[in-house]
């Protein structure tokens, strides 16, 4: 126990802990954004879908734990890794020029946060129906939680579907730089592999980006719409 | 030419440093930026002035005392080149050259430009040699290495040591010198036997130091004057992983 303990604080293991969690974090992304699509199909695929999702609680409780432990450990090492990285410069240059770095790259942990504050505003709304109860109490014809009706209406406000994009655009920005990042801080580039992995990154990149964006926008431009006998308040 | 120099002076560890301006008149662009350095330190010491401190010791980019980050470039803007190499005809008549010393809490600023690298040396102390007795000259060809191999080892053992690297991360890490100093042995079977050991011991003393972490930016490679690769701190990580999991 003690050994990986050090092996966390260490500044190679801890890009491992980052690395890791991260991977688990972008799985689990994958898997939301390909079961949330579900919504471009209609509210009966939506709701049966979530119908299914709640009553498995073990399961969920499981993956739901696996998560939480993922996150905390990922903004627990990025925040430390970061505030030590601050300390290694304490006096700062007058004039810094980038050379190879990206964007992305330079700011991991302010588009890091943003996601985080993006996060819990998510939760409140989807997943403890705070914010919103007005769409979030709903229920279908056969009983079960109108999880449609209650996305559509969210995302038929300007402001929340502009939020999500916003956010989305800046988790693609923290990604661009992440995954390939991942493969180096596991020692698994090779000059070989190096544009395959840019190219890889990329692609999930922009696969998870325009993905999860397709349905805010959708809603918005009104390609999905609210089922008969929904009113928006 | 005509340059105007903001440079950074600091009259010891302890004080608060600060940048001076000097205009400099009749710089010819067949200088290296050391020789223009010395000009204006000749001026100083004509008018009774304390000249301004930097690193330099070959003047022929193979030994990595010289340092200076030159307008946010560790040894300047040109690519693949130190500072004692870097010519003045790089530089426009009228511009306007901050020069600093490198930044980052494992080089303290000893006097105006010149930093205390010695970390680094502590660095190699920790592991980056190979401890067995290698007796007289061996024959050629008495140990057949794979050319790839002896030629990687070779690419990081380009490795001079100035600390470019550190300068140039946004997070003062010394990643990609101590990838080099593990890399050059881990690509010849001299350096099989501490291979574990070794990485362990560098990096070990690399955060001892108090250098950053490094967060794959590659600024590092780009400021190297002998372009010490990024697939170096890959196979480091590789390394170092390795050697936690099966020790
Ligand atoms: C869905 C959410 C997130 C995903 C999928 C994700 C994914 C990743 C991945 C894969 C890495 C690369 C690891 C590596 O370099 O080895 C990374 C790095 C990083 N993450 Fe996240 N992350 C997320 C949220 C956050 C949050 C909330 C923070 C805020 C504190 C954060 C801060 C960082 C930082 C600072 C790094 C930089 C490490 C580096 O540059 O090497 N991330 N992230
Ligand atoms: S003075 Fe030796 S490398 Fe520049």
């Amino acid at each position: 126990m003690r050994w990986l303990v050090n092996l966390a604080l260490s500044s190679i293991g801890a890009k491992v802990v980052m690395a890791l969690t991260g991977l688990v974090l972008v799985a689990f992304l994958v898997g939301h954004m390909v079961g949330n699509l579900q919504v471009l199909g209609g509210q009966e695929p939506l709701n049966a879908y979530a119908a299914f999702l709640h009553s498995k609680p073990a399961l969920l409780w499981v993956v739901r734990s696996g998560l939480i432990l993922a996150a905390v450990l990922h903004i627990v090492s990025s925040v430390r890794l970061t505030w030590l990285n601050n300390a290694a410069r304490p006096v700062a240059y007058a004039v810094k020029r980038p050379i190879l770095s990206s964007f992305a790259s330079r700011n991991m942990l302010v588009t890091g946060l943003v996601v985080f504050a993006f996060l819990v505003y998510h939760l409140l709304q989807f997943t403890w129906r705070l914010t919103n109860p007005a769409f979030s109490q709903l229920h279908d014809a056969q009983g079960r939680l109108d999880v449609y009706s209650m996305v559509v209406l969210s995302f038929s406000e300007r402001l929340i579907a502009g939020a999500y994009v916003v956010a989305l655009l800046l988790l693609g920005l923290h990604l661009w730089h992440a995954i390939g990042s991942t493969f180096q801080s596991l020692g698994l580039t090779t000059p070989k592999y190096r544009r395959l992995i840019d190219a890889v990154s990329l692609l999930v990149c922009a696969v998870l980006v325009v993905g999860n964006v397709s349905m805010p926008v959708a809603i918005l431009m009104g390609l999905v719409q609210l089922p008969a006998g929904v009113i928006a308040p | 030419m005509k340059l105007t120099l903001r440079i950074w002076r600091q009259k010891n560890p302890r004080e608060r440093g600060a940048f001076v301006t000097f205009p400099l008149a009749d710089v010819s662009e067949h200088m290296s930026f050391l020789e223009m350095l010395d000009v204006l330190n000749e001026s100083l010491i004509d008018k009774g002035q304390e000249p301004v401190a930097f690193d330099h010791d070959c003047r022929e980019g193979i030994c990595g005392a010289c340092s200076l980050m030159i307008n946010g470039y560790p040894h300047g803007p040109l690519p693949a080149t130190t500072t004692c190499q870097l010519h003045m005809r790089h530089f426009k008549d009228g511009d306007v050259i901050t020069v600093e010393p490198w930044r980052a809490r494992a080089f303290p600023v000893l006097k105006d430009c010149v930093t205390d690298r010695s970390a680094l040396d502590r660095i190699m102390q920790a592991g980056g040699f190979v401890s067995v007795r290698t007796g007289g000259t061996p024959d050629a060809n008495a140990l057949p290495i794979r050319k790839k191999e002896a030629d990687l080892s070779m690419d990081a053992a380009a490795c001079i040591g100035c600390g470019a690297c550190v300068a140039a991360c946004k997070n003062a890490s010394a990643m990609l010198f101590v990838a080099a100093k593990v890399g050059q042995f881990a690509h010849l079977p001299q350096g099989q036997a501490e291979r574990k050991e070794r990485v362990r011991r560098m990096t070990g003393q690399m955060d001892k130091e108090g250098f950053g972490n490094c967060t794959n930016t590659y600024d590092c490679e780009g400021a190297c004057p002998k372009q010490i690769n990024r697939r170096f701190i890959a196979e480091m990580n590789r390394d170092f992983i390795c050697a936690e999991l099966t020790e």
